[in-house]
């Protein structure tokens, strides 16, 4: 049931044409949810072609793990929260990079196996040609050239950091591990773990391949990766998660040159490429350095630089929040994290719409890491049936304060900190937020008095036009509605 | 075959290609973005079914049976996570609904 090599290399054509067509498309919110569908059938051709190659064995085994992993997968994605997203993404990433330094790591094994046969009998490889003929087989679909051995073992490495790095960053945001883990020295310490590491590799690249320096590599590479995320912090993972996204993409390049599969290396780079690019973008929004994110130790020395901040917050009662908001003519909802883990986005959004008919222009202000990442935000809304034509972008809202008459701040916090403009000892300063103050009214609803998830004060909240509505996201977006609906009688 | 510097220009075009793609993205598509582009490097799964369909010893087909189902679960869950964030996209102008009424 071999197929010709010029079908299947016809399929993987396709296939990577459907993949750079659908993440084409992925970049516009119109076109978005086809160009999922496109990769999608990419996919599937390019995994079918696979299975029908010629001297594929293990068939059996191969459907049986495609089916567990698939279902697995599946199962779990179906499932998970929309606020849990950002680590479900780890999740996957992190199987892909586990994925790529696997063939890495069969490769290399089997390599170690074929030398080792050749020192133990070198004579009597020609004189057995039944008994030796797996392993000549073996010999002749991996004549690795010097060039693919050294693509190959950097791919393992940089696949094996992805994947523990993915999985302790999938542990930090599910809250299975909630401190950092920091302690003095750790830099050098995992500077040398990774200079191991890259020895081994070398060592391993120019073709001394044993099994015991193969385990070696991979256990230092493993490591790096758990010490490399382990002391940053929550806030900046999401800017770590998309690098490794980007790692795995370039695994998956590595490896495919290895494999000479032409589907893998032009994906593989693409996600590289673009995978790169998105890090950038979120550092920048996040006013970080990805050097500075993944060297440097933030929230650290938040606690005892900071202004003092004068003033107290003074607070608001649901109803007169609700009137004030009814006969206002421009209101600005500003959703943070807080407000999705409250699950109130479906309240904020009723409540939005019944403004809408009282012919309030209302529209959603978006900082640029609301949420757990990038984007996220705008997928809880999303979620809530909030049409996207009503979220407007940071740079887009902030000249459009100072003619806002109420800025309606639920769950945000350090996005709207103005701090971050204000004083250079902060740990944000310098960071873009949205010029909620500019407003007349700001109406800010938040559980109790604490700090954001940076751990820093908020002068926005004692200041003289912010009035604090304590709650629950929820419940006080509920009070706000039902508010809303005794004043329509 | 794919060597020397021919692969050098694929890797190159391909990175541009990326590059260029995401270079004028919206934020508000950053989260399923790097979703569906976390999809897309499920490919390995093809470089993990190759080397399992290649493997002999118990060690390597272990290894290569791992390979499979972490690549299955990147393929599969990349799509099922981006699939439902992107299919809540809609605009509010009427008869681009879709998804549950309201």
């Amino acid at each position: 049931m071999a197929w010709p090599q010029t079908l299947i290399d016809a399929c993987y054509f396709i296939a990577a044409l459907l993949f750079i067509l659908g993440l084409k498309r992925m970049s516009s919110p119109r076109t978005a949810r086809g160009g999922i569908v496109w990769a999608g059938f990419g996919m599937l051709l390019a995994v079918l072609a696979t299975l029908l190659l010629p001297d594929m064995h293990n068939r059996g085994l191969i459907i049986a793990a495609v089916v567990v992993g698939v279902t697995a997968a599946w199962w779990s994605g179906r499932r998970v929260a929309m606020t849990a997203m950002p680590q479900m993404v780890a999740l996957y990433n992190g199987m892909g990079g586990g994925a790529a330094a696997a063939i890495g790591a069969a490769e290399l094994v089997s390599h170690a196996q074929d030398l080792a046969a050749l020192v133990m009998a070198p004579n009597t490889l020609p004189l057995m040609p039944e008994s030796w003929s797996p392993l000549r087989e073996a010999a002749a679909v991996t004549p690795l050239s010097p060039v693919a051995l050294a693509l190959g073992v950097l791919g393992a490495l940089i696949g094996s950091v992805s994947f523990s790095g993915s999985l302790i960053a999938f542990a930090k945001l599910q809250g299975w591990l909630d401190r950092r883990f920091v302690f003095p020295g750790q830099q050098a310490v995992n500077l040398l773990v990774l200079a191991a590491a890259v020895v081994t590799g070398v060592v391993l690249a120019t073709g001394h391949i044993t099994i015991a320096l193969v385990c070696a590599f991979f256990v230092l590479a493993l490591l790096f990766g758990v010490l490399m995320t382990l002391p940053i912090g929550g806030a900046d993972m999401p800017v770590v998660i998309s690098l490794y996204n980007a790692f795995t993409g370039l695994a998956v390049a590595f490896e495919g040159f290895v494999l000479q599969n032409e589907a893998m290396i032009i994906a593989g780079m693409v996600v590289g490429a673009a995978g790169t690019l998105l890090t950038q973008l979120m550092a920048k929004a996040m006013n970080r350095s990805i050097g500075n994110v993944l060297f440097g130790n933030f929230g650290a020395a938040a606690g005892g630089a900071a202004q003092a901040i004068s003033g107290s917050q003074k607070p608001i009662e649901a109803a007169d929040a609700a009137v004030m908001m009814a006969y206002a003519e421009r209101v600005v909802i500003v959703p943070g994290y807080g407000m999705a883990v409250a699950q109130a986005q479906h309240k904020v959004w009723e409540f939005a719409q019944l403004l809408i008919a009282r012919g309030v222009k209302v529209k959603f202000a978006i900082h640029p890491v609301a949420g757990r990442m990038p984007g996220h935000m705008n997928v809880l809304l999303a979620e809530a049936g909030v049409p996207y034509d009503l979220i407007v972008d940071m740079e887009d809202i902030n000249p459009e304060f100072p003619v806002t008459d109420v800025a309606l701040v639920i769950g945000a916090n350090d996005v709207v900190n103005p701090v971050a403009k204000t004083d250079p000892s902060s740990p944000i300063y310098g960071m873009p937020i949205l010029d909620v103050a500019d407003a007349k009214q700001v109406i800010v609803v938040k559980r109790g008095k604490g700090t954001g998830f940076a751990g820093i004060e908020n002068a926005l909240f004692y200041a003289d036009n912010a009035r604090m509505l304590y709650g629950d996201g929820q419940a006080a977006a509920g009070q706000l509605v039902t508010q809303l609906k005794t004043l329509d009688g | 075959m794919l060597d020397g510097f021919l692969a050098l220009y694929v890797f190159m075009l391909a990175a541009f290609t990326g590059y260029e793609i995401i270079a004028r993205v919206p934020v508000i598509l950053h989260t399923p973005l790097m979703s569906g582009s976390n999809f897309i490097h499920g490919i390995v799964l093809v470089g993990a079914m190759i080397a399992l369909g290649h493997a002999h010893t118990s060690f390597e087909l272990t290894i290569g049976f791992i390979g499979v189902l972490l690549g299955a679960g990147n393929a599969a869950g990349g799509y099922v996570v981006t699939e439902r964030m992107l299919e809540m996209f809609k605009s509010s102008k009427p008869g681009q609904r879709s998804g549950e009424a309201k």
